[in-house]
């Protein structure tokens, strides 16, 4: 496929050599597959004043994995992992709903800020406390994590008393259930976060500051980065992400369900960082591979919905896609299976042979 | 320094399993100490977890039933672990309870506690669920039948179908729950059953995916109904809170639930009701978590050393919308 002969075209090596050329085309090859099953899958028509149709679906219920993920990736980035996120979801959208329930007038925009304030504060903390225990105990981030993971969820459902609590408030559906310009609003939140977070990252030398925390802890602190500081704040802003996203994902069904919100999405969040071509080993990341790392992820959902999967080989199907993906993603599998690059490759693994590897953002393994 | 570190975390450790420890005797004897008495029936229970508003309805019931009936409850949460479970029963044979009842957690593994309970001479009421063991090792489940609901439903949906004045094909959408939990199963096999039966030529099943008993799960799969069959006819969901989120999936596709696609659920909790009161869901099929007076008739009745049947199955109905705003009042969870 890539064979670097003489008669290859340097534009489509280029192509096929960038960090995002893997994701992007599984994503392209997931959405296609749709269209004998549903032939207007691409169809996008207006209803009730707002745009509907599946490629909307897609982003409207995946922007809370966008937004998990994309925290994930910077947590990564420094070689952390943070399982707690799915719990921080639940908590978030446990107090704010609670809050919003006790209110006399629910759809009052003052109470609404305040309670989505509250349950963004709460998802700080959390981030917090990873972050310390992390950078300052020293704990292992698989391990520090976990505590609030387990616990988060059980907090949660102190707060809603082990009910779900529905709510009923129209400026608090906007943020994830609601319509602006016709479009989601949700898009234009995760829109915002992923702008702020790649201007942060690599507009400033923030970026660059976590890659080397992540590239080597001590060795960062030995040339004046602090990298303590660092870490707590990846923790805080991965926290921040899911905060926002539980806050999404309660207002979506208008409802705080301390049991099932966020279920698993820290698993989701993982495996679109690693789709999205972020090495799990930290030191270097890609917010954009991520974003499409979590689409592929909810386009594979939706998939499954509309080809009519039976129910029990749902996950059957989910890993075999997976499976590919990573495979796909890995220079090694490539060399082996379209030939001719292997050698260089399999050989000297240790350096990239060619420079257009020299951003070889996505590999998986070393 | 650390080694003092150490020490004060372990310090707060212990100290904070005493004081949950404290708390956990105190639920135990505060329920019905005040009946006092030698003649007092002592009733063991283990509840699953509180995993749903469902699941605290049927906690609530039969403390308040247990208090009702003057009966000393010994009452612990096995937080979805069965292994929790098996030690809050071993802690009842311990203590030397009447009877023990508890809902378990999943089907097998409970023989060799079941067995230990025998010996003690210990009889045990299952509720809610059922488990896959010996049947000597239990006397009775107390509990609903999910494949009669699935009937129920399907029976429902005929009136549902006929007020409408729907007429000819009939496409239904299924909603199911958690993949292979017994509920899930039983429902969708109830549902077929008398689809199979009765309506061979007219009704047709044309797409079924899990939403795994949520509001999210609801409305995400839902949405991808819609764009693969946007000719839905009839939605029917494993329980309530699927329908609700599949409700404003419809809603945001523009059409309108309860009319252009009929919606039957089974369980009526309290936001189904309202739903079915707003005309958004035409059916649906009770799946009753107040069993605790039935499960305190037959634990009397055990410990009496009666006989009581094997399976007492719960007191529940079907509503229409016309009883909707009626029953909404009464609904307590």
């Amino acid at each position: 496929m890539s064979t670097p002969s003489a008669t290859t075209p340097a534009r489509w090596r280029a192509l096929t050599h960038h960090h995002l050329f893997w994701p992007v085309a599984v994503l392209v090859a997931l959405l296609l597959v749709n269209v004998p099953f549903t032939p207007d899958f691409f169809a996008i028509r207006m209803a009730d004043g707002h745009l509907y149709g599946s490629l909307v679906s897609i982003v409207l219920f995946g922007s809370p994995l966008i937004l998990v993920a994309v925290g994930m990736t910077l947590v990564i980035a420094t070689g952390g992992i943070d399982l707690s996120v799915g719990a921080v979801v639940a908590i978030t959208g446990a107090l704010t709903c609670s809050y919003i329930s006790d209110q006399a007038d629910q759809n009052a925009l003052a109470g609404v800020f305040l309670a989505m304030g509250i349950g963004l504060v709460a998802a700080v903390v959390c981030g917090l406390w990873n972050g310390f225990l992390v950078a300052r105990m020293g704990i292992q981030p698989i391990i520090a994590t976990l505590i609030i993971m387990v616990a988060g969820r059980g907090v949660a459902q102190l707060i809603t008393d082990g009910q779900i609590i529905t709510i009923n408030s129209e400026p608090y559906k906007l943020i994830g259930g609601g319509y602006w310009l016709t479009l989601p609003f949700s898009i234009f939140v995760v829109a915002a976060v992923v702008a702020v977070t790649v201007a942060l990252t690599r507009r400033t030398a923030l970026g660059l500051l976590v890659e080397s925390v992540g590239g080597n802890a001590e060795a960062s602190r030995l040339v004046g980065i602090r990298s303590m500081r660092i870490k707590i704040m990846v923790y805080m802003f991965c926290a921040l992400c899911a905060g926002i996203a539980g806050l999404m994902i309660s207002s979506n069904t208008s409802a705080a369900d301390g049991n099932n919100a966020g279920l698993w999405i820290e698993l989701d969040a993982i495996l679109a960082v690693v789709i999205g071509g972020t090495s799990l080993l930290g030191g270097r990341f890609s917010i954009g591979g991520t974003v499409i790392g979590a689409l592929v992820i909810q386009t594979l959902t939706t998939t499954i919905y509309t080809i009519g999967v039976p129910t029990q080989t749902n996950l059957v199907f989910k890993a075999a896609v997976v499976i590919v993906v990573c495979l796909l993603q890995s220079p090694k599998f490539r060399a082996k299976v379209f030939g001719a690059k292997g050698r260089a490759r399999v050989t000297a693994p240790a350096e990239p042979a060619t420079p257009a590897d020299a951003a070889p953002k996505m590999e998986v393994s070393r | 320094m650390l080694n003092r570190r150490n020490f004060l975390t372990a310090a707060v450790g212990v100290a904070a399993t005493a004081g949950l420890a404290a708390c956990a005797k105190e639920d135990g004897s505060s329920t019905g100490s005040s009946s006092g008495g030698s003649k007092t029936i002592t009733l063991g229970f283990s509840q699953v977890g509180s995993e749903s508003g469902w699941r605290t309805a049927n906690t609530d019931s039969v403390k308040s039933a247990a208090k009702e009936a003057g009966y000393k409850l010994q009452f612990s949460d096995a937080q979805q672990k069965q292994e929790n479970q098996i030690s809050a029963i071993r802690s009842f044979i311990a203590q030397k309870v009447d009877v023990i009842a508890f809902s378990p957690v999943v089907v097998t593994g409970w023989d060799a506690v079941l067995k230990e309970a025998q010996s003690a001479k210990i009889p045990v009421v299952l509720t809610d669920r059922s488990v896959e063991s010996d049947e000597s090792l239990f006397v009775a489940l107390v509990g609903s039948d999910f494949t009669d609901e699935g009937r129920r439903a399907a029976k429902i949906l005929e009136k549902v179908l006929q007020k409408a004045g729907h007429k000819g094909k009939v496409k239904i959408a299924q909603l199911e729950g958690t993949t292979g939990a017994a509920p899930a199963i039983e429902r969708a096999k109830g549902f077929k059953e008398v689809m199979d039966a009765e309506h061979k030529d007219d009704w047709e099943i044309v797409v079924s995916q899990t939403g795994d008993f949520t509001r999210a799960g609801g409305k995400q799969v839902m949405a991808a109904f819609l764009q693969s069959n946007p000719d839905i006819d009839v939605l029917f969901a494993h329980n309530d809170d699927m329908g609700l989120g599949a409700i404003q999936a419809i809603e945001a596709a523009g059409k309108k639930p309860g009319k252009d696609i009929l919606i039957v659920t089974v369980d009526g909790v309290k936001d189904g009701f309202i739903a079915m009161s707003e005309g958004k869901i035409n059916a649906i099929v009770e799946c009753n978590p107040l069993l605790g007076p039935q499960l305190m008739e037959v634990v009397k009745t055990v410990h009496e050393g009666g006989k009581v049947e094997r399976w007492i199955k719960t007191k529940e109905s079907d509503f229409m919308q016309d009883q909707a705003k009626d029953a909404l009042p009464t609904r307590k969870y």
